[in-house]
C-alpha cells in the first residue's frame, strides 16, 4: 500500500542523508521525496512516499523516529489528508495538436506558463494520480520533458504536525 | 570564563566526562589534540598498533565496565580503519565515542591528503555523528555525544574534527554543559504499567514458560533483578550469546545458551514453551532459525528499550518498551500486588520434561584416548584453571562457540565477544581494554590461529603497557567454522579454509617479548594452564593444538524450527 510519511526534522547538514541512508540500508524504497525548511528556520519538513504493508511501515517509522535529527513524524495516509504534487511538463503543440493540448490543460485545470510556436509548457498541481492521468490524456509521444516536485501533504482538520 | 583552543577543549571535555583511557593512534590531523593530551595526565592515552584495535580495546573496556570507550584516530586511513570497530560496537549496542581527525575545513571536498568523508562512510554503523564546524561548539558536541552514546539503546557516536578547529592559537570560552537538552532525542524512561501488569497475568497463567535473556539485560544493568525474578517464579532461563552471565551459568534453572549452537535443552524448552519472556534480546536469525516455524505455541512478552527491535522479526503479543532495569523492578512489584503464584503442578511437569532433555542430550562431546585433544577440553581446562572467575574475551568461530558453551559465566560483563557483527580480530584488543579497566583481574583471550592473526600486532601494545593477558590459541590449523560448514553443506570441499604456513606462535610471542607455550597433548594441558595463569605479570601465549576435524554441536538445521538440530556428526533430532 502506498504511504505518505511526513517528517519534521532538524534543519542541519547531514540530516537528509541519514533519512535517505536509512531507506537504502534497510532495503526500503522511496518513491518520491520533497524537503524544504518550514516557517521555523531550524526545522525542515520532509515528505516521502513509499510502499509497504502495515508491518513494514511500522518498522520504517520506528527506525525514522530513532534518527537523532528526526523530531516528529506522521503517516498521513493513516487519516484524512490532502496531497499535492506540482508538475511542469513540456508538450509538443503544433497544428491540430495545439488546440487539443490546450483543451486538455483546461479540463485538468492546469496553466500554460510558457509558449513557443511548437511547444507548450504546462503547470499542473494535484494528487499524483491526476498528474499521471494528464500525461495519459496528452499521450506519451507528445511529451518532451516532465519535472515533478514529489508529493507534499498535510492532514485535514485540526490535526497538525508541529512542535 | 576560561579561554581554550579546540584541542584543549576536546581534552578538557574528556576530563570532565571522567574518561580514564583513550585508545588511539596519532596522525596529521589530530596532532593539535595529541599535543594537548601530552600536557596533562588525567586522561591516559593508549597507543595501539592499528586503529581497528583501538576501537576493539575501547569496546572491551566498555563491555567490562559499562562506561563508554573512547577512541582517537586521524583522518583518512586512520578513520576508515576504525569502521569495523564502530560496526562491531553498533551491532552489540556498546557505548563508544570515536574522535576522528579531518582535514582543514577549507580543504574538505578537495580530495586533500588523507581526506575521507568519515561522516558519510560511518553513517550506517553509528548511533549518531557530529562534524565540528566551529570550535565554540566542541563542549556542547562532546556532551551530547557522551549522552547519546550512553543513554537509551547505547551505541557508538563519532565526532569528526577538522584540523583548523583544534588550532592552538584560536581560543574560545570553555564551559562544559551540565545538562543536555535535545528536542529530537528523548530515550524512554519507563515501561507502560498496563502492559507490565498484562505480562504478569500471562506469566501467572503459563504452564510451560521460559525466560529468554539477552545482552540488553547486561547493558541495562538488569542482571540482579532478572535473577531475582527467575528465582521467584522458578522458570527456566536461557541466554543468548550476548546475554551469557546475566543469569548465573551454574544455576540449575539455567538451561544454557539457545539458538544456532544452543544447548538441546534450551532449544527444546523454547520450542515447546507456551509463554516466552524475552528480555533485552532481539530474536535475531541466529536464535529463531526459520521465523515461520518459531515456537508455534508461544505467547511472546518482549521487553526492550528499542521499539524498533520489538516485532521486527517475530510479532510480540505483549510489547513493553522501556529500560530493562525499571521494567523488571516494576514487574517484581506487580507480581507482589498480583499476589498469585504460577501453576506449580504445571511447572513441576515442565521441569521434569526439561530435565529429561538435559539427561538425554545435554552438552557432551567424544574424547579419544590417544588421538588429538578436543577444543572443548581446552575450554574446560581454562574454566578449571581460572576458577570460573576470569574475564573471557573471544574472537569469532568455533572457539567462540566452545567458549560460550563450556565456560560457565556466573556474572555479567565477564564474557566479552563480538556477537552481532562476528568480528575476527576482536579478542586480543578487547582483552587489552578489559585489562586496563581491571589491572588485577584474570583476563583470558580465547582465540584461534585464524582470528589471532587479524590483530596479532597488538602483542606489541601489550608489551608496552605490561598487560598480562593470557591468550588461549585453540589451534586446529584451519578456519574451523568455515570448514564445519564446508563439511556439512559443501561435500567436504575445504575451499580456502586451511591456514597453511602457520607461524611458530611460541617464537612469535617470544619475539614480541612475551612467554610462549605449545601444548599438543591433553595430559600436559592442565599443568600448562596452571603454569600460565601463575605468571601473574606476564602475557602468555598458549598455542594449543586440537583435533582439526571437530565440529560445534548442537547445530540448528537451516530453515528448520528451533528444535531441528544436529546433535553430533551422525545424530539429529
Amino acid at each position: 500500500m502506498r504511504r505518505i510519511i511526513s517528517i519534521l526534522m532538524e534543519n542541519e547538514p547531514g540530516a537528509l542523508s541519514r533519512v535517505i541512508g536509512l531507506f537504502s540500508q534497510r532495503g526500503y524504497n522511496i518513491e518520491s521525496l520533497s524537503v524544504a525548511p518550514t516557517e521555523d528556520s531550524t526545522l525542515s519538513r520532509l515528505t516521502l512516499t513509499t510502499f509497504g504493508n502495515d508491518l513494514k511501515i511500522e518498522q520504517i517509522t520506528k527506525h525514522l523516529n530513532k534518527l537523532i535529527e528526526v523530531v516528529k513524524l506522521v503517516d498521513l495516509t493513516e487519516g484524512a489528508h490532502i496531497e499535492r504534487e506540482l508538475m511542469l511538463i513540456k508538450v509538443k503543440a503544433t497544428g491540430a495538436q495545439r488546440a487539443e493540448v490546450k483543451r486538455s490543460v483546461d479540463i485538468f485545470r492546469g496553466q500554460i506558463v510558457d509558449v513557443t510556436s511548437t511547444v507548450y509548457t504546462v503547470q499542473l498541481t494535484g494528487a499524483s494520480d491526476k498528474l499521471d492521468a494528464f500525461i495519459g490524456a496528452i499521450g506519451e509521444t507528445q511529451v518532451l520533458e516532465v519535472v515533478r516536485s514529489g508529493v507534499s501533504g498535510i492532514s485535514r482538520g485540526e490535526k497538525v504536525l508541529s512542535l | 570564563m576560561e579561554m581554550l583552543s579546540g584541542a584543549e577543549m576536546v581534552v578538557r571535555a574528556l576530563q570532565d566526562e571522567g574518561v580514564e583511557y583513550i585508545f588511539g593512534y596519532p596522525g596529521g590531523s589530530v596532532l593539535h589534540i595529541y599535543d594537548a593530551l601530552f600536557q596533562q595526565d588525567t586522561v591516559n592515552h593508549i597507543l595501539v598498533r592499528h586503529e581497528q584495535a583501538a576501537t576493539h580495546a575501547a569496546d572491551g573496556y566498555a563491555r567490562a565496565t559499562g562506561k563508554p570507550g573512547v577512541v582517537m584516530v586521524t583522518s583518512g586511513p586512520g578513520a576508515t580503519n576504525a569502521i569495523t570497530g564502530l560496526a562491531t560496537a553498533f551491532m552489540d549496542s556498546i557505548p563508544m565515542i570515536v574522535l576522528s581527525g579531518q582535514v582543514r575545513s577549507d580543504w574538505i571536498g578537495d580530495d586533500a591528503f588523507q581526506e575521507t568523508d568519515m561522516i558519510g562512510v560511518s553513517r550506517p554503523v553509528v548511533k549518531h555523528s557530529f562534524m565540528v564546524r566551529d570550535a565554540k561548539d566542541i563542549p556542547e558536541i562532546m556532551k551530547k555525544a557522551f549522552y547519546i552514546a550512553t543513554t537509551g539503546r547505547p551505541g557508538p557516536v563519532l565526532i569528526d574534527i577538522p584540523k583548523d578547529q583544534t588550532a592552538p592559537n584560536v581560543k574560545n570560552p570553555y564551559e562544559y554543559p551540565k545538562k543536555v537538552k535535545m528536542r529530537s532525542y528523548a530515550p524512554v524512561s519507563r515501561g507502560h504499567s498496563g502492559q507490565i501488569r498484562k505480562a504478569v497475568e500471562e506469566l501467572m497463567k503459563a504452564k510451560r514458560p521460559v525466560i529468554y535473556a539477552g545482552g540488553g539485560v547486561i547493558q541495562g544493568e538488569g542482571s540482579e533483578l532478572l535473577t531475582k525474578l527467575a528465582h521467584r517464579l522458578n522458570f527456566p532461563v536461557t541466554n543468548t550469546l550476548m546475554g551469557l552471565g546475566c543469569f548465573p551459568g551454574t544455576d540449575p534453572q539455567n538451561v544454557g545458551m539457545l539458538g544456532m549452537h544452543g544447548t538441546y535443552e534450551a532449544n527444546m524448552t523454547m520450542h515447546s514453551s507456551d509463554v516466552i519472556l524475552a528480555v533485552g534480546a532481539r530474536l535475531d536469525d541466529r536464535v529463531t532459525n526459520n521465523v515461520k516455524k518459531f515456537c508455534p505455541g508461544a505467547k511472546i512478552i518482549h521487553i526492550d528499550i528499542d521499539p524498533a527491535t520489538i516485532s521486527k522479526n517475530i510479532m510480540a503479543h505483549i510489547p513493553i518498551v522501556g529500560p530493562v532495569h525499571q521494567v523488571l523492578e516494576e514487574m517484581l512489584s506487580a507480581l507482589d500486588e498480583h499476589g498469585g503464584e504460577p501453576d506449580q503442578k504445571a511447572l513441576e511437569r515442565w521441569w521434569e520434561e526439561i530435565e529429561g532433555w538435559r539427561k538425554v542430550h545435554g552438552m557432551r562431546y567424544e574424547t579419544n584416548e590417544n588421538g588429538p585433544m578436543k577444543p572443548q577440553q581446552v575450554v574446560e581446562a581454562l574454566y578449571k584453571a581460572t576458577g570460573g572467575d576470569a574475564y573471557v574475551t573471544s574472537d569469532v568461530g568455533q572457539h567462540q562457540m566452545f567458549a560460550a558453551q563450556y565456560y560457565k559465566y556466573d556474572k555479567p560483563r565477564r564474557w566479552i565477544n563480538s556477537g552481532g557483527l562476528g568480528t575476527m580480530g576482536f579478542g586480543l584488543p578487547a582483552a587489552m581494554g578489559v585489562q586496563f579497566a581491571f589491572p588485577d583481574a584474570t583476563v583470558a583471550c580465547v582465540t584461534g590461529e585464524g582470528s589471532i592473526q587479524m590483530n596479532i600486532q597488538e602483542l606489541s601494545t601489550c608489551l608496552q603497557y605490561g598487560l598480562p593477558v593470557k591468550i588461549i590459541n585453540i589451534n586446529n590449523q584451519a578456519l574451523g567454522m568455515v570448514r564445519q560448514w564446508q563439511d556439512m553443506q559443501y561435500g567436504g570441499r575445504h575451499s580456502q579454509s586451511y591456514m597453511e604456513s602457520l607461524p611458530d606462535f611460541v617464537a612469535l610471542a617470544e619475539a614480541y617479548g612475551h612467554v610462549g607455550m605449545k601444548v599438543t597433548k591433553f595430559e600436559d594441558l592442565e599443568g600448562a594452564m596452571n603454569e600460565a595463569f601463575a605468571l601473574k605479570d606476564r602475557l602468555v601465549f598458549m598455542d594449543i593444538y586440537v583435533d582439526p576435524t571437530e565440529h560445534v554441536y548442537p547445530m540448528q538445521i537451516a530453515d528448520g524450527s528451533m528444535r531441528d538440530m544436529w546433535l553430533s556428526k551422525t545424530e539429529r533430532t
